[in-house]
């Protein structure tokens, strides 16, 4: 499945400095579908370079980052549970840096 | 299933208010924020009409909202206020001067002038001088008193009657818990107030005292606002860093904590046996002081005499107003009893 994926508000200093990213997922083992709790679990193990702490807290991300999945925040559509679909974008935002 | 705006039940919505979980989108949004905003200086009376107000503006998220959404209001609302970006330049190479160019690119975006006051100029001294000769412990102390001092100093000489911060709703509530945590009376009696420094010649206000950090993130995402987001390459202030983690984690489980801090400090009453530091002004440089000499005349004193940890050390007293790590230096701590009042004075001396 092909996803493009951003990084911003500071987060994009763990992922290489690069902000956008297209990327092929596949669902994980045993499952039909990737959920962003799924993705996540994808992004830790092949896209994020240093101190994950800063963009996870348990299996979710920390408090404090921003998800928008094709634009619209991730609270509305289920948080982790989201099912994401062909060419969906999902951003990331951290409002933890500076004021 | 694509939901639609609680509001006007036609587009589709775009967030979930943290305040009260409306489900809306953007145009409605921006309307509610924007509005909310403008009702919140109006009931607070935080400008007048003519005002000369310096936008203390650091390219960052809260600064560069704050600078757009003061000049839509201005023009929407007609306050009728002389608005300018005030900029402080502290000498941190790679951190400040890239900043920088975000505001000076605001400066154009939104048609009002910017004034950049350096540390340099004002104290001789960059922040990069200051960690040569200081280390990384300590130097977002020198920092924060030398920027405060320097924004006051940088409106005073534009002439400015008022100056309005970026501090968001979730400033507020990790400040009022940080005073809570260090039993600072003083400042947990005044952290709440929209406006302070009323007594002295330049008021400060928060317009964004009730806006929420993620619906300020969230406009300036859905309106392309051009601002910069790296952190300061010295050390991040550890023990403010736990307070906000701990607020960021109550936001994930009860939005609404944040506005009810905000609510319990403002509802405190303080005890009024407590000694509260009384106001004066630095006997150096006229700033206004609650001891003989301002804290950033105490810093730089140590500065330029070679004893850089001057004036990091802390009174223990009733009411005390400024809280900084004790150093466990003998020969420091020789200069300051317990319940000296006036560390500066003593230590300079010796």
């Amino acid at each position: 499945m092909h996803l493009t994926l951003e990084f911003g508000g500071g987060l994009e200093l763990l992922f290489g400095s690069q902000k956008k990213h297209e990327v092929d997922v596949v669902p994980p083992n045993g499952m039909k579908e990737v959920t962003m709790e799924s993705l996540l679990a994808w992004i830790k193990e092949n896209l994020l370079k240093e101190r994950p702490e800063m963009f996870l807290k348990e299996n979710s991300v920390r408090p404090g980052v921003l998800v928008l999945v094709n634009d619209s925040d991730w609270e509305l559509c289920g948080r982790l549970e989201t099912v994401l679909e062909e060419k969906d974008e999902v951003i990331f935002i951290s409002t933890l840096h500076g004021g | 299933m694509v939901r639609h705006c609680e509001l006007c039940n036609g587009k589709r919505a775009a967030l979930v208010r943290p305040k009260n979980q409306q489900q809306i989108c953007k145009d409605c949004f921006y309307t509610a924020f924007e509005e909310e905003i403008h009702q919140t200086i109006v009931d607070n009376k935080l400008f007048k009409r003519g005002d000369r107000v310096a936008v203390a503006a650091s390219g960052g998220k809260d600064s560069t909202v704050l600078a757009h959404v003061l000049t839509l209001l201005n023009k929407r609302h007609d306050y009728g206020l002389d608005l300018f970006l005030l900029s402080i330049d502290e000498g941190i190479a790679g951190y400040r001067d890239d900043s920088l160019e975000t505001v000076k690119r605001n400066e154009t975006q939104y048609g009002i002038p910017l004034e950049v006051v350096s540390y340099k100029t004002l104290y001789n001294w960059t922040m990069d001088e200051i960690v040569k000769e200081i280390g990384l412990k300590n130097n977002c102390t020198f920092c924060g008193v030398f920027r405060r001092q320097a924004l006051d100093r940088g409106a005073h000489k534009m002439k400015a009657v008022k100056m309005a911060t970026g501090h968001n709703a979730d400033d507020v509530a990790e400040t009022v818990l940080l005073n809570i945590l260090r039993g600072d009376i003083a400042r947990l009696a005044r952290c709440t107030s929209i406006i302070t420094g009323e007594e002295g010649a330049l008021p400060r206000c928060k317009p964004f005292k009730y806006t929420y950090e993620k619906e300020i993130v969230m406009y300036a995402y859905f309106k392309k606002l051009d601002y910069f987001s790296t952190e300061c390459t010295y050390s991040p202030n550890a023990y403010r860093g736990f307070a906000r983690e701990f607020i960021k984690d109550l936001e994930a489980i009860r939005p609404q904590a944040i506005l009810d801090i905000i609510r319990s400090g403002e509802r405190f009453r303080i005890d009024s046996t407590a000694k509260m530091p009384e106001q004066g002004l630095c006997e150096k440089c006229g700033y206004i002081s609650s001891q003989k000499w301002c804290k950033a005349c105490v810093l730089l004193d140590g500065l330029n005499r070679g004893l850089p940890r001057l004036g990091i050390t802390r009174t223990r007293g009733k009411g005390s107003a400024n809280v900084v790590e004790t150093v466990s230096n003998g020969v420091e701590k020789l200069a300051v009893s317990r319940d000296d009042r006036r560390p500066s004075v003593s230590a300079i001396d010796f």
